[in-house]
């Protein structure tokens, strides 16, 4: 049988059995990209409303920042967070580098730019539907942008879904902080480079074929949100 | 009860954009009580008035006073606004209701009762954008109502209802304001004017050129572009 062939069925073998290297590798990938996405809509979406409602001196070099950012290579975030959270650096006495939270935090980095732009996007059109009602109706502040996430939320949750897209798929910024450290730091794109370097292709392609059905799934889930909107008249 | 709002007295009100002088001066009193129908031809700067007496639209120069106060931004908890074009959340018709009722600790009996008056109760939980232009203007017309307002804006609210919606939007224009609501309502449908309004603005150009009891405007106006207006004729 062709090497391929028999990594392929070693491959759903590995799926199938639950293998416990798989799992641990998966569970943290999912653990990491989910915190990072959790913390990134946190942060993201206030800031995306903030942006998207308010007028003051900046605001334009701010939101251009913002989609600048989106853009930015996952390697030269890995570094950027090397360069603060490794010993020499300013962060350096937190003892983070080469553990999972500073892969959130490089995740994070890289996600939030995504979530604040696209964000600001979304809202700033509902703005423009709602300004004069809620002046009128003087809602506060506060209400306001709660509001306008709330009836944003189909458009919002395409957003949040191509965060986490970007996060779970990255390579390079957690490889750089999280140093690929066998039960400790290894995710699947990290171990799908390892073990493809190494010609352990198994392993790989097995973790491949997870984050393949992930982007699929995500990619399924956020087409038919955006349906279901249209249908329902709330988009 | 809080202060009364009425009447509105608007001094030297000016508002320029773009080298353009969209509304030139405009000093009336708006009375305290009944109807005030604001008319003239299309871009007169109707709806502008209108949004500078809420405070949606700052004018350049000239003051409005209500009930002998400045106006500032508190009054409009007193006051509500029905747009020309309905702006409506991407919500359901009761949950519309219900942004506004929370907000200001109203009891949802009061929603239930005005999306009776308005006819919507069928529709109460259809997605507003789903409404059909009518709908919307009643339900926009419901919102505002909501909060009993001292003083009620309305920008064209009946322009595109149908014969039996019309009468019922004025019948309840009447009872609010029989109930001691001020309305103040623009509209390009003479006939509506004619049977609400107890004072008239008429507007052209951004002036104000005829401000006056309904009861003459309609029978003798004074100014050529009036007589214009009622007649069909353009006014220029
Ligand atoms: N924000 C604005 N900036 C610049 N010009 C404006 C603005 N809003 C309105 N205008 C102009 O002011 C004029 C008056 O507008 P307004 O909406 O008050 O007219 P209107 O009397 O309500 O007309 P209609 O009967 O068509 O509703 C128009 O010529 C319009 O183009
Ligand atoms: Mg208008």
């Amino acid at each position: 049988m062709p090497i391929y062939l028999e990594s392929v069925a070693t491959a759903f073998r590995l799926m199938a059995s639950g293998d416990q290297d798989l799992m641990e590798i998966l569970l943290l990938s999912m653990q990491v990209s989910l915190t990072a996405l959790v913390l990134s809509c946190l942060i993201g979406l206030p800031v995306g409303a903030f942006l998207a409602t308010r007028r003051f001196t900046g605001r334009g070099a701010v939101i251009g920042l913002f989609n600048a950012l989106m853009g930015m290579p996952p390697v030269v975030v890995g570094l950027i967070v090397y360069l603060h959270l490794s010993r020499s650096g300013p962060f350096g006495w937190l003892g983070l580098l080469y553990t999972p939270n500073a892969m959130i935090i490089a995740q994070m980095l890289l996600i939030i730019p995504i979530i604040t732009a696209l964000s600001c996007q979304i809202i700033e059109d509902l703005h423009e539907d709602y300004r004069d009602l809620f002046t009128s109706l003087a809602v506060p502040p506060g209400k306001a942008v709660k509001a306008y996430i709330i009836d944003a939320r189909y458009s919002l949750l395409t957003v949040i879904l191509a965060g986490f897209g970007r996060a779970i798929s990255e390579v390079g910024a957690v490889i750089v902080v999280g140093g690929n450290i066998d039960h400790l730091t290894r995710v699947m794109t990290t171990t799908i480079a390892l073990e493809t370097s190494k010609g352990e292709l198994a392993l790989a392609l097995a973790l491949g074929v997870i984050l393949l059905i992930i982007a699929l799934a995500v990619n399924m889930l956020a087409s038919w949100l955006k349906s279901r909107a249209s249908r329902r008249a709330y988009a | 009860m809080p202060d009364r709002l009425t009447p509105i007295d608007v001094t030297g009100l000016t508002l320029m954009s773009g080298g353009r002088c969209l509304l030139d001066g405009i000093t009336c009193r708006i009375e305290a009580e009944g109807i005030t129908a604001i008319l003239g031809p299309n871009g007169a700067g109707k709806s502008l008035l209108l949004r500078c007496l809420h405070g949606l639209a700052d004018p350049t120069s000239g003051a409005v006073t209500f009930g002998g106060r400045p106006g500032e931004a508190s009054m409009r908890l007193q006051q509500s606004f029905v747009f020309q074009q309905p702006t409506l959340l991407r919500r359901t018709v009761i949950e519309n209701m219900l942004f506004v009722s929370r907000q200001r600790g109203i009891a949802e009996a009061d929603v239930q009762s005005w999306l009776e008056k308005v006819g919507l109760t069928a529709l109460a939980h259809q997605p507003a954008r789903l409404l059909s232009g009518g709908e919307k203007q009643r339900l926009a017309l419901a919102r505002g109502l909501l909060t009993r307002p001292s003083i009620l804006f309305l920008d064209e609210a009946t322009s595109n209802l149908d014969p039996a919606s019309v009468q019922m939007i004025e019948a309840i224009t009447r009872e609010v304001a029989a109930s001691g609501t001020k309305v103040i309502t623009v509209t390009h449908d003479i006939g509506q004017a004619r049977r609400l309004a107890d004072q008239v603005l008429f507007l052209a150009r951004g002036q104000l050129i005829e401000d006056g009891k309904a009861k003459s405007f309609f029978s003798k106006p004074r100014s050529e572009e009036a007589r214009a207006y009622l007649e069909g004729r353009i006014v220029v």
